[in-house]
Parts: structure tokens; sequence; C-alpha cells
């Protein structure tokens, strides 16, 4: 895994703003913008990951038993699973600070 | 959901090649977009991005959200470049240098990078025949530095650049028909997709990638930001855009249309425009204006497909 960010100086930058460590992008936890986060009821859950198939953050995991819910380490709190959920167990609450 | 059941969802590939961690505004339907079609396309793939949105936010220093080689290139340059990889590569292989394998040689941009500024280069590459796939993420404005009109920006819409206001209607010019410029340059394979569909989305990209020589993607990525919609229905409004024939799904393939989704029914095209900030200064009376030339371009559009 990368280094995280704030760890990183000027004069480990690479000739020609180049990036060798692919997907480091994960160390930035945009997480931290969300102000509303979804909530997956998941006796009404069927499994069929359609949550997962639209967040454009990719912040929707699979556990191993089969369950979808929101990855809170990269949510935005964008509502797009929520909305597009078809049996609708997906709500939207406002996060405790 | 297009042609499956919503099962399907789960047999898409896992691998993110697109990351977590970008820094796309919430509910941004082209982050999405890009995501699917990294998903279709898979690691054997090299991306030249023009700058824009996508560019910005997936590649701040020192981190990059991609999985595979990535370039950001100048504005107007990502089908140049892609040009001279593709090329090189080949070149390279022919002399044993670099073990031979299929590549799927990318160049990315928004509708500014194509429409306008990088069109010339485009046009070259397409005309040179390199086998490269070229993917315009339409947001229908420059929406990276503030929302200005592009010439894909469609006509009524407010951008800071084409203000809405007593004398001005918004944009005052109809949408640059991109895909037909590529398809006047009698490539293999053209096609429109829409996340909204993103299965339709995902065999596109795979029908891209398959064929040799120069394929041309378009794909209408709903901003919330610029179109003023709230995050969550990005993908509502491109549904929407589909359905009311606004932005029809269809593809181009040696010569031949095929409408590849048809709506039905076909909404009318308030149901798109109402609701969106950008547009909501226009009267009813423009709103007519737009329903009847989506009905005649859709028109021309099934006439195309029909006649195959
Ligand atoms: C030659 C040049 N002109 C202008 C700019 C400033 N600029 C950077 S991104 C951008 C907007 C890009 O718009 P588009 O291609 O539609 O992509 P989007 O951000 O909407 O995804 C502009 C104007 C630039 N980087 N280079
Ligand atoms: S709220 Fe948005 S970012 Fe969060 S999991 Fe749902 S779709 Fe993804
Ligand atoms: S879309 Fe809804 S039903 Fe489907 S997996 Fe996600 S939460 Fe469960
Ligand atoms: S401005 Fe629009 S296209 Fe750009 S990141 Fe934000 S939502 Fe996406
Ligand atoms: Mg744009």
């Amino acid at each position: 895994m990368a280094r995280p960010i704030e760890e990183i100086k000027w004069q480990d930058l690479e000739m020609g703003a180049a990036v060798s460590e692919r997907g480091s992008a994960r160390e930035y936890k945009t997480g931290s913008w969300r102000s509303l986060q979804p909530v997956v009821d998941q006796d009404q859950c069927i499994r069929c990951g359609v949550c997962w198939l639209f967040c454009p953050d990719a912040a929707i995991k699979r556990s191993e038993d089969g369950s979808f819910e929101a990855d809170l380490e990269y949510c935005k709190g964008c509502g797009i699973c929520a909305r597009e959920c078809p049996v609708g167990c997906i709500s939207v609450v406002i996060e405790e600070v | 959901m297009d042609k499956f059941s919503v099962f399907s969802a789960r047999l898409v590939e896992k691998d993110e090649l697109f990351t977590s961690g970008h820094r796309a505004c919430q509910g941004c339907a082209e982050a999405l977009a890009v995501r699917l079609v990294m998903k279709a396309l898979g690691r054997n793939t090299i991306v030249a991005m023009a700058t824009g949105c996508m560019e910005i936010i997936s590649s701040p220093l020192p981190t990059t959200a991609w999985q595979v080689p990535w370039i950001h290139v100048a504005f107007e340059n990502s089908s140049a470049v892609i040009s001279g990889c593709e090329s090189g590569m080949k070149a390279m292989m022919r002399k044993g240098k670099l073990p031979a394998k299929k590549i799927n040689f990318v160049a990315m941009g928004g509708d500014g990078a194509t429409a306008d500024i990088g069109m010339g280069q485009l046009s070259g590459a397409m005309e040179r025949g390199h086998d490269m796939i070229y993917v315009c993420y339409d947001n229908e404005a420059y929406m990276n530095t503030g929302i200005q009109r592009s010439s894909a920006t469609p006509w009524g819409a407010s951008t800071t650049t084409s203000p809405a206001g007593k004398i001005s209607k918004g944009q005052f010019t109809q949408k640059k028909d991109m895909p037909k410029i590529a398809i006047a340059h009698n490539i293999p394979y053209v096609a429109t997709a829409c996340p909204s569909f993103p299965f339709d989305l995902m065999e596109k990209v795979e029908k891209a990638a398959a064929i040799e020589g120069p394929a041309y993607l378009h794909i209408l990525s709903v901003c919330p930001t610029g179109w003023r919609i709230p995050s969550e229905e990005a993908i509502k409004y491109g549904r929407l855009a589909v359905n009311t024939c606004v932005f029809p799904l269809y593809e181009y393939e040696y010569g031949k249309y095929n409408l590849t989704y048809r709506p039905h029914p076909i909404l009318p095209v308030k149901e798109y425009i109402q609701g969106q900030g950008r547009f909501r200064h226009l009267t009813p009376e423009d709103i007519d204006s737009i329903q009847e030339r989506t009905r005649t371009e859709y028109e021309k559009l099934l006439k195309l497909s029909e006649e195959g």
C-alpha cells in the first residue's frame, strides 16, 4: 500500500510528475466529504448488486456473506445507490458527527 | 435497467481499474462512465487523457486513481498521443522488442476536448486509421473550468458563458452532432452510450475494443454540478435523456446503423428538461421547439437504422 499522502514530500516526486504506484488515490479517503449516509436494510435487500454497479465511487462493498453495504471510507453520500435500488431498501440518514 | 434482469449486475467485472479516492463531485456520472468503460476494457489498456474534469479528479499529485498506464496530455492532444503509442508499440512488437499482445489504445476527453479543441487531432487519428478507441465523455459544457458552453452544449442551456437572462435564452446554437462527424470519417465503429444503461455501454466498449481500426464512443455523462440537479438524480436524468430520445442509443458498425435501445413509450422531452436548473428559464414554447427537433432527429435515425 502507498504511503500516507501527508508523508510524501516534493523531493519524493518522480521525474515528469510520474506516479508509479497505481490506484494510490485510495490513500485519500473521500468518505470525509459525506454529510448523508446510505444505510442498507439487510432484511429487505435482495443482493442484486445494482447499488454497487451505479456507484460513481466504487464505494459499495460486498461482504463474504453476499450482502452489500456502503464503504464509509470512500462513500461521498451522493444518494445514487438509494435512488436506484430496485426494492428501495437503502435509506439516507444524516451523518452523526 | 436495460436488456438484462437486475441480477446481471452481479456478473459485471469486479476489478476496479478506476479506483475509489478520486475527487469527482458527489454523484458524478462522468466518473461512473469512466469506471464502467474501464471495467469493459480490462487491464491490457493504455489511456491518454485530455485536460478536463476526469483528468483533474483522477490524478492530483502524488496519487492516481488509475490502475493502468495513463498519461495526461494537453487539452487537444489525446488522440495524437495515443496514435503515437499505438504506432510505436506495434512497431516494437513487429521487431520483437516487445512481446506481441493485444493492447487497447484508448484516448479520452470531454466534450470540449472532443467537439472543439481536439477535433482536428481526432480527425487526423481517425483518418490515419489507427487501431484505437476514442471515448468522449459528454457532459455538455466545459465543466472543469466552471460550466462554460461548448459546441456540444444543447440549445437553451444556461452556462456561465451562455447565461440565460432577459434577452438570452442561454445557449443559442444547436448541439454539434459529434458521432455523425466520426461516422463521416468512415471508421468501422461509432456508438453512443450512457452509464444509466450500463450493460449497453459495456457491450459497446467491448465491441470497440475487438474491432480493428478506429472506434469512436460518445457517452452522455450527466454532471449534477453543471446541470444543476441533485446528486442522487444523475442516473435518472441519463435515463430520461434516452427515454425522451434527446440522446438516442445507437451504433454504426461497418456502414450500418443500429438503434440498440428503442424507448417504449417515448417520454415527452418536458420530463427531461424540467427539474434541470440549466433549463429552468425555458418557456413551454421553448420546450415545444426542443420536442419538435428531438422528434425529427429521432425519425431520421430510425430511418437510417431501418435501411440497415
Ligand atoms: C489549450 C487549453 N485551453 C484551456 C484550458 C483550460 N481548461 C482546462 S479543463 C477545461 C474544460 C474541459 O472541458 P471538457 O473537455 O468538456 O471536459 P469536462 O471538464 O467537462 O469533463 C478547460 C477549458 C487548457 N487546459 N488548455
Ligand atoms: S451514496 Fe453515492 S457514493 Fe455512497 S455508496 Fe451510495 S452511490 Fe456510492
Ligand atoms: S440495490 Fe438494493 S437490493 Fe440490490 S444489493 Fe443494493 S441494497 Fe440490496
Ligand atoms: S463538475 Fe460535473 S463532470 Fe466535473 S467532477 Fe463535478 S459532477 Fe463530474
Ligand atoms: Mg465537458
